[in-house]
């Protein structure tokens, strides 16, 4: 297991009441994409920002190369930073409107001075830009100058520039139209074949992360319900909210229409300040019975779960 | 009540046999510190009661402009209609004096939009809120406008909907606005509805009861529906007809289960082969390259074709193809629309 | 766009490069700067405007119309109108100047301390600036110019400044704590600190930027009031002593007779207008000069 380059252990954020991640294990290895999904409210923004030390956990660690990110303070975190780094959902406030395109991807090299030395430096922004498939003459123009997902690129460049091992991808696309969507997404893989990066990859549009994805991870008031790799995840669910999640997902195939087994969940999702005891799901699961409100089920291996599921009734279910 | 409805129903001009809402030739335009935007040039489309019509497309492409323009809540400056004519039941809303104009579109079009949170006022409760359109456009008391405004939330599922009235918006949790927000849309009965990306803030799981409850409620009341999205499952899941729109121009029109199996138009067929597929995993999606024109610096000839595959000469020079029938109850904006549909 | 792709670009530009070259196109940019630079050099060198001695008053030219080099009329007292304007000039624009500048340091130091570090931090310096905003103004103002501008040969010039710097920095504080607030939350700060930047580099490269503009506005509206409020303080014995000159002195002194003779009303008050404006719309194409977004 030499080659894992992250991992979390009981990783928690409260909010004063409010349980954002609430013990969460993940582990990521090198070239390998994991994704999170789940809906509004499930943690998933909050973990991407622990990940990267944008939030102190309130418990549990994130270890990066055996060293816990969590612990580390001044020079030190700062080296540590940039093995991980993120790109962020809106690729409007992402960006300094105040500052030039090389300005805003030449940063990394003035906070790390060592990485790359002042002579060079604008030859490596624009060798960046030229990376993510942007002209390089373009330095000199400013963020509002681009279009939404040409603003994408210029934050994955940013995200490039330390070289990092991981990157965590928080939403990367989803502020974008679905034929900008699938540029960025080629782009982002094209980056870890040649780069060898890691990514936990953040995302609701399942289709999405079943694309880019090796391993998922299905979160949900925030706790990690099911894990497994991304055909088991989506072919052989056995997480009712999983079940329920993937079969929600409209199918863009008319013919599919009425043939669908699709899960309608009643009501919401419940406040995370105040969430169920016992398993979480059990307000809105059709499997729910006394034993889902007394006793929490674990993430494991179940008789009829070949992937971690955290449902005391875990079963296959096959979604289309 | 019935008075109001029926005085609309013999406008000067209506004919039974027209669509339900039609739109011709529309051409919007707005006044820009970069020059004139040309937001719709020319849409064109139909509705009849009972349909769902879905309007395609991505940002900037028209979509909601044109909805505003039906619906008359265009911002006017900067916004212009320069063209066309919004027909309902065969009488142009166009030509109509204000005050007419205006019942009209009170009580026969209604409209939803993507963010419920901004559209209902927070300092209102939604029953009062609601109450309101009764004692407005129907003349109802107190009473009797709470009254129907219970029932209202009741029919789109709020539950306990009699202690619920008396909240305010921000109470209610993003899948229950978008339902007062129908509820809103739905009080004084109309004969279409507009529906503009009702589902893009809220969640999957949610998305699903929406977009099932609309479903139902058109169906329980015939009401034609527009629903104005980018999403192409979600139209492959409920609409009849698909109006796919480009830079201001609907491209193509077609039944929904032609254009999934055979789309006509380049666009179209890259914007489906863009989706990630189950089938095209570890794979390069493919792209549409480059990006949609500036409103305001649209491409002679087809607006798709600096990006488009099949371009050729034609495609570049004006005018623009016109809308080829490719086949029954369907036409597409392409010289080429015999290649792309692989004949 | 022509050159070709992978060449290395020579000429790195700076916001401040992009501004400069912006203003150089500004119209309305140059007429306010000529008009700035106008105003301070009669206030440098006033005799460069009028050889009259402004202290040099005839009563028997109470009130009398332009004449010869008093092209604007004599006062009630008989001096030359357009000669103490002229002279006038310094004390009002050294006093509002730099009065204004001490409250925008003040202001934007509080503002940008609290925004930033939030908290407790916050919590003292928001309760300090409400606490000073609930000073009497021309009760702090008597008190402390007063004090400040006692002495024989104290011409007040630098007690009224400090006495309105001192006084007037709470709006911009606030307007600053409040911009502040709201650039801190925005991703690229997050992202810079994702990269490692410590507190300096996010308060002056990124949220600084991005939250100073609304400040520009305050303190260009503030500059106009400071100016007028000398005169205030001055009317009221506080403000500028022995015999010195200003703007506000002279407003305040020929209103009393404006029925009769307006001249010695207008000129003035056109003088400290005419600055005020040229003042606010260089700040103005500042701020937008600033403002990628408007490019």
């Amino acid at each position: 297991m030499s080659d894992v380059v992250l991992e979390t252990r009981g990783l928690v954020k409260h909010f004063k009441q409010v349980r954002a991640v609430d013990g969460v294990d993940v582990h990521l290895r090198r070239g390998e994409t994991l994704g999170v999904v789940g809906e509004s409210g499930c943690g998933k923004s909050t973990l991407a920002k622990l990940l990267v030390g944008l939030e102190k956990p309130t418990s549990g660690s994130v270890m990066v190369r055996g060293q816990d990110m969590t612990r580390l303070k001044g020079g030190d975190l700062r080296r540590a930073r940039r093995n991980i780094q993120m790109v962020m959902q809106d690729p409007y406030t992402s960006l300094n409107p105040r500052m030039t395109v090389g300005d805003i991807i030449g940063e990394p090299f003035e906070i790390h001075p060592d990485v790359v030395a002042k002579g060079k430096r604008q030859q490596a922004v624009q060798d960046l830009l030229d990376t993510v498939g942007l002209n390089p003459d373009h330095v000199n123009r400013y963020p509002h100058q681009f279009s939404g997902g040409q603003r994408q690129r210029i934050g994955i460049a940013r995200a490039l520039a330390l070289r990092p091992e991981i990157i965590v991808c928080d939403e990367p696309v989803s502020a974008l139209d679905v034929s900008i969507q699938a540029q960025v997404i080629n782009l982002l893989e094209r980056l870890q074949d040649d780069f060898g990066l890691s990514y936990i990859f953040i995302a609701h549009d399942l289709s999405v992360v079943r694309h880019i994805s090796d391993r998922v991870a299905v979160m949900y008031l925030g706790k990690i319900v099911e894990q497994g790799h991304d055909v088991a995840i989506y072919d052989q669910p056995t997480h009712p909210y999983t079940q329920a999640l993937l079969s929600a997902v409209p199918v863009p195939d008319p013919r599919l229409r009425g043939h669908r087994n699709q899960i309608v969940l009643e009501g919401d999702v419940p406040s995370p300040a105040d969430p169920p005891s016992g398993c979480r799901f059990r307000t809105r699961c059709w499997k729910a019975q006394h034993v889902c409100a007394e006793q929490e089920p674990v993430l494991q291996i179940r008789e009829r779960s070949p992937h971690p599921s955290a449902c005391h009734f875990a079963e296959i279910r096959r979604i289309h | 009540m019935t008075d109001i409805k029926a005085q609309i129903d013999v406008l000067p001009g209506t004919d039974p046999r027209a669509p339900l809402l039609q739109v011709n030739d529309l051409h919007v335009e707005f006044r820009t510190r970069d020059g004139v935007a040309k937001a719709v040039n020319g849409a064109s489309f139909w509705l009849n009661p009972g349909e769902t019509l879905a309007i395609l497309g991505e940002s900037g492409c028209g979509k909601s402009v044109t909805a505003s323009a039906i619906m008359g809540i265009l911002e006017t400056p900067p916004g212009r209609i320069t063209k066309g004519e919004i027909r309902y039941r065969g009488v142009d809303l166009l030509k109509l004096r204000g005050a007419e104009r205006r019942r009209v579109r009170a009580n026969k079009i209604a409209m939803i939009f993507q963010d419920a949170l901004s559209a209902l006022n927070p300092v209102y409760t939604v029953g009062f809120q609601l109450a309101e359109l009764f004692r407005v456009h129907r003349g109802m008391s107190r009473a009797d406008a709470k009254n129907r405004a219970v029932d209202l939330l009741d029919q789109v599922r709020i539950p306990a909907a009699r202690s619920r009235v008396d909240d305010y918006p921000h109470q209610f949790s993003g899948g229950m606005r978008q339902r007062v927000m129908i509820a809103m849309a739905l009080a004084l009965d109309p004969e279409v509805l507009i529906a503009d990306e009702p589902t893009t803030a809220l969640d999957v799981t949610v998305q699903a009861q929406i977009m099932g409850l609309l479903a139902e409620l058109q169906r329980q009341r015939n009401m034609g529906l527009i629903l104005i999205t980018h999403d192409m499952g979600v139209v492959a899941d409920v609409a009849d007809r698909i109006s796919v729109m480009y830079a201001g121009r609907v491209i193509e029109e077609a039944p929904v289960h032609d254009v999934y199996a055979r789309p006509g138009h380049p666009y179209t067929r890259a914007l489906l082969e863009s989706i990630p597929r189950l089938d095209l995993k570890g794979q390069q999606l493919n792209v549409i390259r480059g990006l949609p024109p500036a409103l305001t610096d649209i491409p002679q000839g087809c607006a798709f074709n600096p990006r488009c595959r099949y371009a050729k000469d034609p495609c570049r020079q004006d005018p623009p193809p016109p809308a080829y029938a490719i086949a029954p109850r369907r036409t597409a904006r392409c010289h080429f629309f015999r290649e792309v549909l692989g004949e | 766009m022509n050159e070709t792709p992978g060449s290395v670009v020579n000429v790195t530009r700076s916001l401040a490069g992009d501004a400069w070259s912006d203003l150089r196109r500004n119209k309305i940019f140059w007429g306010a700067a000529v008009l700035v630079v106008v105003v301070l050099t009669m206030a440098a060198v006033p005799s460069l405007f009028t050889s009259a001695d402004p202290a040099s008053c005839t009563l028997g030219n109470q009130h009398k119309g332009p004449s010869g080099g008093a092209i604007f009329g004599y006062d009630f007292q008989g001096c030359d109108v357009f000669a103490r304007t002229v002279h006038g000039t310094r004390n009002s624009i050294q006093v509002g100047i730099l009065s204004t500048l001490l409250a925008g340091i003040l202001g934007i130091a509080f503002g940008l301390t609290a925004g930033y570090f939030g908290g407790a931090v916050d919590a003292v310096l928001s309760r300090l600036t409400d606490i000073w905003l609930g000073v009497p103004f021309l009760l702090g103002a008597i008190v402390l110019s007063g004090r400040l501008s006692a002495g024989e040969k104290n011409d007040g010039v630098m007690a009224v400044t400090l006495t309105l710097g001192v006084l007037t920095w709470t709006s911009s504080a606030r307007v600053m704590r409040s911009s502040v607030i709201t650039a801190k939350s925005q991703d690229y700060v997050a992202a810079a600190r994702m990269l490692g930047a410590g507190p300096a580099r996010l308060m002056f490269r990124h949220i600084l930027p991005n939250s100073i503009a609304s400040v520009i506005v305050v303190l260009t509206l503030l500059l106009g009031a400071n100016i007028a409020t000398e005169a205030t303080l001055s009317y009221l014995g506080v403000g500028l002593k022995g015999g010195a000159l200003s703007w506000g002195l002279q407003i305040a002194d020929a209103q009393s007779y404006a029925r009769i003779a307006a001249a010695p009303l207008i000129w003035p008050s056109a003088f400290l207008a005419a600055t005020v404006l040229a003042f606010i719309m260089l700040g103005d194409a500042i701020r937008d000069a600033f403002d990628p977004k408007l490019r």
